[in-house]
C-alpha cells in the first residue's frame, strides 16, 4: 500500500490546520454560509436531513489495518459507532458534529487518511476494480497510476472550482469491474504494441440525465495520462454549463458538442501539454510501484476445505479467484439481512482490521458494491476467517445474488430523496431470505436509489429501483436489463410505478418470470437479453389496470 | 472597495475600471482619462482610440471572455484583470494560466470580484500577483496565511511548473 512520504504528510497536515481555520472563521461570523459550504464540501462535509454528514475517502479503496482501526475508533468517538460505505470508494458518517470535524481530520491524518475533495464540484476520489493487483483477468495494475493521479487531483488549482463534480474511474481488467462507463472520464487501462496505455472514455454519468460515455482516445500512452485529462478538464472548466446545475456536467457538453467536435477541442488543448512537465516520469511510476509490489505469498499445496453447506455456499460466493495459486480474494458482506446494505459498525470495522491482520497481510479494500475485501487469503486460512466473519455477521453468501443490493441512504437520511431507499432493500431480502432459493436464483445485480440521483446505481442494475414522487408519496419505478461490466448499459423502464408495500411481490414476479423461462446456465441477464422485457411486464401489471383501463376505472368510480 | 493586495502588502490603486452604465454601448461610452481597465468589448471596439491617448492600458476579462480572442494584444497591457462574479465560479483559474502558461504575459494579474481568502493561495498558484480582497474581508489575517496555507503542492502550475514528483528525492 502507498505510504505517505514528507510532501504528502505535509499537505495532509496542512489541510487540517486550514480547515480548523475555516471552521473557526465560519463560527466567527467571518465566513458567511455560503462563502463556508463549498469549503466544506471539499472536505467531504454535508449537511443532510439529521445532521451533517461526512465523507472520509479511501483513494481507490484501499485501507489497511491501521486505518480501518482509526475509522472505527472516529465512528465510535464522533459518532453512533457505524459508517456507511458508499459506491465511490468513501466511508460516511451519518451524525458527526462539524465543530467536531478539525479533530476527527486530524486524527485521520496520523494514519494518512482524509476527507480532501469527497464532495463540491471538484475532483473526486479516483476508484478502481477492488482486486487490483490480484485479480486473475488483470492486464495491468490500476493503482500506482490511481496514487499518482490521486495526487494530482489533490488541491489543483485550476480545477477546484468546477461547474460541478467530476469523478474518474480507472480498470485494468479484462472485466472492467469499475463502472467506467459511466463516469466524468472512465480509464481502461491496456497494453498496445507492447507498450502500456488508456482507452480514455468521457461524457459518461448516472444521475438524472444517464449517458453511456464515449471513447474520446482509444489510445494514450500512460506518460500523457496527466497531461490528457488536463485538456479535457480545461475544456470543461472553460465551456461546462455553469447555469443550471442539472446541465453542467461534462456529459452534457459532450452531448451538446459531439464527441468528434469536443475531441477536437481536447487534442488542440492537448497539443500545447502533451510532453510537457506533467508527462508522467519513469522514475516516479517505479517510485510509486513499489508500494505496491505483491506480497510474500507462500508457496502452498492444495487443501482440502470442509464440505459443511453453509461454509461451501459461503465460498461459492464470497471468495474469488486470485491470480496466485494456494490464494483467494475473500468479500466479507456488508448486506446481512435487515441492515442498511453498506453499513459497518465500529465492532466490525475492528474485527474487519482483525482478519486483516491475521489473514491478508494487514490490508483491505472496498468495493463499489459496499463491501470489504481481503484480496490475499491462503485457502487453508478460508475456514477459519469464515468461523470469524460468521461470529462478526460479515459472512452473509449473497455476494452478486439479490440481497447483495447496492442501496444508497434515501428517505431515511438524504434531504434530497424521493422515497426511502434502505426499507426496500431490507423488505426484498426479507422476502428472500430463503438461501437455497436465493442460490437458486443466481446471479443478480438489484440496485436502489432514492431519487434520480442514482448515488444507488438503480440505472446499471440487472433490476433497478428507483424512489420517485408522486403526489407527495413514495414510489418505486423498476428497470430492467442494466449493467456494468464491458457492455455496461442501462435498464429500461417496466411501466408504471409501485408503492412501497408492492415492492417485495414485484421483485418476486419478476424472478418467477426468469425462473419459469430460463435455459439451463441461463443467468437472469441472460434470459432477459432473450426474451426481452414484455414477459416481465405482463405478469408484473397482470390484473393491474392501466392506460385506458385505468382512466375507464376511475371515470366509472 | 475592496483591499488589493500586492506584494504580501495592502497597495493603493490608481486604477479606474470603466463600466458601462445604462444605454451605453462600447461603441458609445466616453473613455476617462487616467489609468484605466478597459472591458474587452470597449478594447475590441475602440482600440486604435485607446492606444492613441492612454500610454498605460488595462483589460478587465469576463469568465466567458476568450483569452484567444486577445492573445494578440497582451503587449498593450499593463494590467489584467480576471473578474470572480462569483468564487464558484472558476472559468478565471482557466484565464489566468493561460494568459501565463500559454501567452506568457508578463503583466501584472488581478483578480477582481468574488475575491475571498480561501481562494487566495489557488489563484496566486495559477499566477494573479495581485488580488482584490473583497470589501469586508481581513487583509492582514489573509496576507499572513491565505498564500502559504500550503508548503506545496503536487501539479505544476504557473508559479511553479515543475509537479512535485519532479521534484521529489
Ligand atoms: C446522503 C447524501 C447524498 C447526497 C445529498 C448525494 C447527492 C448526489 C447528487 C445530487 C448526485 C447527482 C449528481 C449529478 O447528477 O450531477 C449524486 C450522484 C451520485 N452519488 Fe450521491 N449523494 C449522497 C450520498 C451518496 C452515497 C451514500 C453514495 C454511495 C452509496 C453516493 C454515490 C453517488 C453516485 C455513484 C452518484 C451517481 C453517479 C454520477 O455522479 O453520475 N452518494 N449524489
Ligand atoms: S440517490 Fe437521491 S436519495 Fe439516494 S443518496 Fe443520492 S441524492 Fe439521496
Amino acid at each position: 500500500m502507498y505510504k505517505y512520504d514528507a510532501i504528502d504528510r505535509q499537505l495532509i497536515n496542512e489541510r487540517v490546520a486550514q480547515f480548523r481555520d475555516q471552521v473557526r472563521r465560519w463560527k466567527a461570523g467571518e465566513l458567511t454560509d455560503d462563502e463556508f459550504r463549498p469549503l466544506r464540501l471539499q472536505n467531504g462535509l454535508y449537511i443532510q436531513r439529521h445532521a451533517p454528514m461526512f465523507r472520509i475517502a479511501v483513494p481507490y479503496g484501499m485501507m489497511n489495518a491501521a486505518q480501518i482501526r482509526t475509522l472505527a475508533h472516529v465512528a465510535r468517538k464522533y459518532d453512533r459507532g457505524y459508517g456507511h460505505f458508499t459506491t465511490r470508494h468513501n466511508l460516511q458518517l451519518n451524525w458527526p458534529k462539524i465543530e467536531d470535524v478539525p479533530e476527527i481530520l486530524a486524527e485521520l491524518a496520523e494514519v494518512e487518511m482524509h476527507a480532501i475533495q469527497t464532495s463540491g464540484n471538484c475532483l473526486r476520489n479516483i476508484t478502481t476494480d477492488q482486486f487490483a493487483g490480484v485479480a486473475s483477468d488483470e492486464i495491468i495494475d490500476p493503482r500506482p497510476l490511481a496514487e499518482i493521479m490521486r495526487q494530482w487531483t489533490t488541491f489543483h488549482p485550476e480545477f477546484a472550482f468546477l461547474p460541478r463534480k467530476f469523478k474518474i474511474a480507472i480498470s485494468g481488467t479484462q472485466e472492467d469491474r469499475a463502472v467506467t462507463w459511466f463516469h466524468d472520464i472512465g480509464l481502461h487501462l491496456k497494453q498496445e504494441d507492447g507498450q502500456v496505455g488508456f482507452t480514455v472514455i468521457v461524457g459518461g454519468g448516472l444521475g438524472r440525465t444517464p449517458i453511456r460515455g464515449e471513447v474520446i482516445r482509444d489510445f494514450l500512452p500512460w506518460q500523457d495520462i496527466l497531461s490528457y485529462c488536463e485538456a479535457i478538464l480545461r475544456v470543461y472548466n472553460r465551456y461546462g454549463r455553469r447555469d443550471n446545475a442539472y446541465k453542467a456536467r461534462i456529459k452534457i457538453l459532450v452531448q451538446a458538442l459531439g464527441i468528434e467536435a469536443f475531441r477536437e477541442q481536447v487534442e488542440a488543448e492537448w497539443a500545447h501539454g502533451k510532453g510537457g512537465p506533467m508527462t508522467i516520469t519513469q522514475a516516479e511510476y517505479d517510485r510509486v510501484a513499489t508500494h505496491f509490489t505483491a506480497p510474500a505469498y507462500e508457496s502452498v499445496g492444495a487443501v482440502e476445505l470442509p464440505a459443511d453447506k453453509a461454509f461451501q455456499r459461503w465460498l461459492e460466493r464470497n471468495t474469488h479467484a486470485h491470480k496466485v495459486a494456494g490464494y483467494r480474494a475473500v468479500t466479507l458482506s456488508l448486506k446481512q439481512h435487515g441492515i442498511a446494505p453498506g453499513d459497518i459498525t465500529s465492532a466490525q470495522m475492528e474485527a474487519v482490521a482483525d482478519l486483516a491482520d491475521q489473514y491478508s497481510f494487514g490490508e483491505l479494500r472496498i468495493s463499489h458494491e459496499q463491501n470489504i475485501i481481503l484480496a490475499d487469503v491462503k485457502e487453508s486460512d478460508l475456514h477459519a476467517i469464515w468461523q470469524k466473519a460468521v461470529a462478526a455477521k460479515l459472512a452473509t453468501p449473497n455476494i452478486g445474488l439479490l440481497t447483495g443490493i447496492i442501496c444508497c441512504p434515501g428517505g431515511d437520511f438524504c434531504d434530497l430523496a424521493n422515497a426511502k431507499s434502505i426499507p426496500i432493500a431490507n423488505a426484498i431480502q426479507q422476502r428472500f431470505d430463503d438461501l437455497d432459493y436465493l442460490f437458486d436464483i443466481g446471479e443478480i445485480d438489484l440496485n436502489i436509489s432514492g431519487c434520480m440521483n442514482a448515488c444507488g446505481h438503480h440505472h446499471v442494475g440487472h433490476i433497478g429501483v428507483l424512489g420517485v414522487d408522486k403526489n407527495n408519496d413514495e414510489f418505486y419505478q423498476v428497470t430492467l436489463g442494466g449493467r456494468q461490466g464491458n457492455d455496461a448499459k442501462l435498464g429500461k423502464v417496466i411501466g408504471p410505478s409501485f408503492s412501497a408495500q408492492e415492492m417485495p411481490d414485484v421483485v418476486e414476479k419478476i424472478i418467477k418470470v426468469y425462473l419459469e423461462n430460463r435455459h439451463a446456465d441461463e443467468r437472469f441477464l441472460d434470459t432477459f437479453d432473450r426474451i426481452g422485457i414484455d414477459p416481465f411486464k405482463n405478469r408484473v401489471y397482470e390484473g393491474r389496470a392501466h392506460g385506458k383501463a385505468k382512466t375507464a376505472q376511475k371515470e366509472a368510480a | 472597495m475592496p483591499q488589493l493586495i500586492k506584494h504580501n502588502a495592502v497597495s493603493g490603486d490608481s486604477w479606474l475600471t470603466l463600466a458601462l452604465n445604462e444605454g451605453e454601448t462600447a461603441d458609445s461610452v466616453a473613455l476617462p482619462a487616467g489609468d484605466v481597465i478597459f472591458p474587452l468589448a470597449v478594447w475590441q471596439a475602440r482600440k486604435t482610440e485607446i492606444i492613441s491617448c492612454h500610454k498605460r492600458i488595462g483589460l478587465l476579462l469576463q469568465p466567458d471572455n476568450r483569452v484567444e480572442d486577445v492573445a494578440g494584444d497582451l503587449d498593450y497591457f499593463i494590467v489584467i484583470a480576471v473578474n470572480f462574479p462569483k468564487f464558484v465560479d472558476g472559468r478565471g483559474y482557466s484565464t489566468a494560466s493561460l494568459l501565463r502558461q500559454r501567452y506568457h504575459y508578463q503583466g501584472e494579474l488581478r483578480a477582481v470580484g468574488d475575491v475571498l481568502h480561501d481562494q487566495l493561495f489557488f489563484m496566486k498558484r495559477v499566477g494573479f500577483d495581485s488580488f482584490a480582497l473583497k470589501d469586508g474581508k481581513n487583509a492582514e489575517y489573509a496576507i499572513d496565511l491565505a498564500f502559504t496555507v500550503f508548503g506545496d503542492a503536487y501539479q505544476g502550475a504557473t508559479t511553479q511548473p515543475q509537479p512535485a514528483f519532479r521534484r521529489r528525492a
